[in-house]
């Protein structure tokens, strides 16, 4: 690993850098307004972005728990924390947009419906993460127990969804097609919306592996600089 | 009987075992000394299969960690400064659980012989949580014993231990080593250790500094030879 | 005071000591007897807890007390009060299962007996399927006192099979998590307040399940509406059973 940021890493900044931007003005500017919310609809194209970002990061945890566990390499450990860093970032915005959204739309701040808490949930797995690692002072232990817990916290997950899902009938909007008359939000998609939605889904995940390239790297310098303050203490 | 090459133990970035050669033969009551924080405890660990070797090899009884361990701990018996008795239990339900444990059939009389054996026959039906330190220690040992394991770990077992109880143990241990068991010890207490043991290592800063056996130390006494090996 | 030392009569001799196992016994070794561990262990714990009633006791008046709370903290007539009694059981055993898997666990890392466990030539998981066991055990005796002294207080039946079933359920998948979960964390620093942080939010689907079942029998709906959430249950207890159980190892090694 270099020491000085390689020159793709530094492209790939710029290049996020640019995509963020070209998406928040297609949101903000070009998109057509949408017809039953207004302009506060607009907040929609980042929110749905940040959930997703949310979401790969959560997934991309998996693997280095599972290979960590396997090799007791210590790298899974750092990508794993990277992972879960990230997409308790992300989660965290992708609720406060989506509150954003909701508070004209439903005139409630929250709704104890499935995806909003579904993520107010994985961000408390996250918490209690961090709360075991912090409570571990044997690096191996840590990231022993810290690889079980995201296993454990990734299986559960999902089922949560689903069972909060199976209570509820959903507020979510039907993002695609005409919303049936159960919904309690009706949001029309035209064609240039879609668009410009996937456009924003494509630019985060450039952004997702610009952060997650960025934060690993942190991490092995982090442990580096450990590796160097043992040196000199000895 | 015991083989360990090149053994190196870290945690995280410390690094506490640095390469440890160690062989114990059959029979062989082997007294492990050292200065505290010199990694005997961890060492005992490994060897008890309780802890993992970063490097190295360590042979016990024909069999290799990590990946025999479980053919090793038959033939293992440990005692630690820990007890490793449950307090609610009695020392003849605590026996049972560990016969239990390490698969040994029929072992109401193996566990009446235990207690005999270490003299607490009269006090088998009263709570450990009730007994001194002394009598767990020896309720220890006979828990160490029951499965008749070749091996004996033992790290500081005379750990607060008063003067009666410690003269008990001697007379427990030499026992446990004339069953031609191989035994392993640690310990602070140079004078206990000189009076049991066949052989003398010591452990500093990670490696074996010394070694020598009884006949070996006969022109010198133990604390000089101690205290020469720490300082080399 | 000279304590007699009889010497054993069995002695074998050094050399055989030390020779390797032959190719039989190293097959009985390996064996260690799985199913004879795991029941040593359930009759251990059953044992000690029977002396002491610590873990049932604690369990036990702490249930009473959250029932209690919620008695004042809802206020509710009786029609209302219906509609919340699954969720204030589940809330109640919920909170007090934690204090459960907590001691059960303390118990073993307090005077080293978990390296006692550890160091029998048995699977890990034999650790784990007998420390579950055994705390499923006292959940379910701590369960089977609430429910009727809620009974009482309430004048609500409780004692419908298809109820039962659910606090089966449901306390299955809660323990078999939770005695993974409450070995980690008693390993940590921050020990006892761990548990509930980690655990609690892994369980929420057992949760949310096990009181929209419950809530529908109670109310003495149509089978057929809780068939999902029994499915539900089911699946997570095997789920999250199989997880833990595969994970349980690489928590305890060193």
């Amino acid at each position: 690993m270099q020491q000085n940021k390689p020159v793709t890493l530094r492209i790939l900044d710029g290049v996020s850098i640019l995509l963020i931007g070209i998406t928040v003005y297609l949101a903000l500017f070009v998109a057509p307004t949408e017809v039953t919310m207004g302009a506060v609809q607009r907040v929609f194209y980042i929110h749905v972005s940040t959930a997703w970002v949310g979401m790969l990061g959560f997934i991309a945890a998996v693997i280095p728990s599972i290979l960590y566990l396997r090799t007791k390499d210590m790298k899974w450990d750092r990508i794993e924390v990277a992972a879960i860093e990230i997409s308790s970032v992300f989660f965290f915005l992708a609720i406060v947009l989506g509150s954003i959204w909701a508070r004209p739309a439903w005139n409630a701040w929250w709704k104890w419906e499935a995806r909003l808490t579904t993520a107010a949930i994985a961000e408390l797995l996250y918490f209690a993460y961090f709360m075991l690692r912090a409570g571990i002072d044997n690096p191996e232990r840590r990231a022993r127990f810290g690889a079980v817990y995201a296993l454990i916290a990734s299986v559960s997950i999902p089922i949560t969804f689903m069972s909060i899902r199976w209570v509820d009938r959903t507020l979510h909007p039907v993002v695609f097609g005409v919303s049936k008359a159960t919904s309690e939000i009706e949001m029309a998609m035209t064609f240039d919306m879609v668009k410009i939605l996937l456009f924003a889904i494509f630019a985060f995940s450039i952004v997702f592996i610009d952060l997650f390239w960025n934060r690993i790297r942190l991490g092995d310098l982090q442990e580096k600089v450990e590796q160097l303050k043992m040196k000199v203490t000895m | 009987m015991i083989t360990v090459k090149k053994l190196v133990k870290r945690f995280g970035l410390k690094t506490v075992l640095r390469g440890v050669d160690f062989e114990v033969q059959p029979g062989e009551f082997v007294a492990l000394l050292g200065p505290n924080g010199a990694g005997k405890t961890t060492f005992l660990r490994i060897l008890a299969t309780l802890s993992r070797p970063s490097l190295g090899e360590v042979n016990i009884a024909g069999y290799k960690l990590p990946h025999e361990a479980a053919q090793i701990r038959a033939r293992l018996g440990v005692v630690s400064h820990l007890p490793l008795l449950y307090g609610d239990l009695s020392a003849e339900e605590n026996l049972r659980f560990y016969a239990r444990m390490y698969g040994i059939s029929n072992y109401e009389l193996r566990i009446t012989e235990i207690l005999e054996m270490v003299g607490l026959e009269t006090r088998r039906r009263d709570l450990v949580r009730a007994f001194s330190r002394g009598m767990q220690q020896r309720l220890a040992i006979g828990r160490a014993v029951l499965h008749d394991p070749d091996v004996m770990l033992f790290d500081e077992p005379y750990t607060g231990l008063d003067q009666d109880a410690s003269s008990m143990l001697d007379d427990v241990l030499k026992t446990v080593a004339a069953e031609g068991r191989t035994v392993v010890m640690t310990s602070h207490d140079l004078a206990r250790a000189e009076n049991l043991a066949t052989r003398f290592d010591i452990l500093s800063r990670g490696i074996i500094a010394a070694s020598a056996t009884r006949k070996q130390m006969k022109k010198s006494n133990l604390l000089t030879f101690y205290k020469q090996a720490l300082a080399g | 005071m000279t304590v007699k030392i009889n010497k054993l009569d069995r002695r074998r001799k050094t050399a055989d000591r030390a020779s390797p196992l032959s190719l039989r016994e190293r097959a009985r070794v390996r064996e260690g007897s799985f199913t004879k561990a795991v029941s040593a262990i359930v009759w251990k714990d059953l044992r000690a807890e029977f002396r002491s009633y610590e873990l049932i006791s604690s369990m036990l008046v702490f249930s009473l007390l959250v029932i209690l709370i919620f008695n004042f903290a809802l206020e509710l007539d009786i029609k209302t009060r219906q509609s919340v009694t699954a969720g204030v059981l589940w809330a109640t055993f919920a909170f007090a299962g934690t204090l459960g898997l907590n001691r059960s666990m303390a118990i073993e890392k307090d005077r080293g007996c978990l390296d006692g466990l550890l160091l029998a030539p048995v699977d890990r998981s034999a650790i784990y399927f007998g420390k579950f066991i055994s705390n499923l055990v006292f959940m379910l005796i701590v369960e089977a006192i609430v429910l009727p002294v809620y009974s009482v207080l309430y004048n609500t039946n409780l004692f419908q099979p298809g109820l039962l079933m659910v606090i089966l359920l449901g306390s299955i998948g809660y323990t078999a998590v939770g005695t993974l979960l409450a070995a980690m964390s008693v390993q940590t620093r921050t020990r006892d307040v761990l548990l509930p942080i980690l655990l609690l939010p892994v369980v929420l689907p057992l949760i949310i399940a096990a009181v929209q079942a419950s809530n529908t029998i109670l109310a003495g709906n149509e089978f057929s509406e809780i068939t999902s959430w029994f499915n539900l249950l089911i699946a997570y207890d095997i789920i999250l059973t199989a997880v833990a159980f595969m994970l349980f190892d690489y928590i305890l090694e060193d």
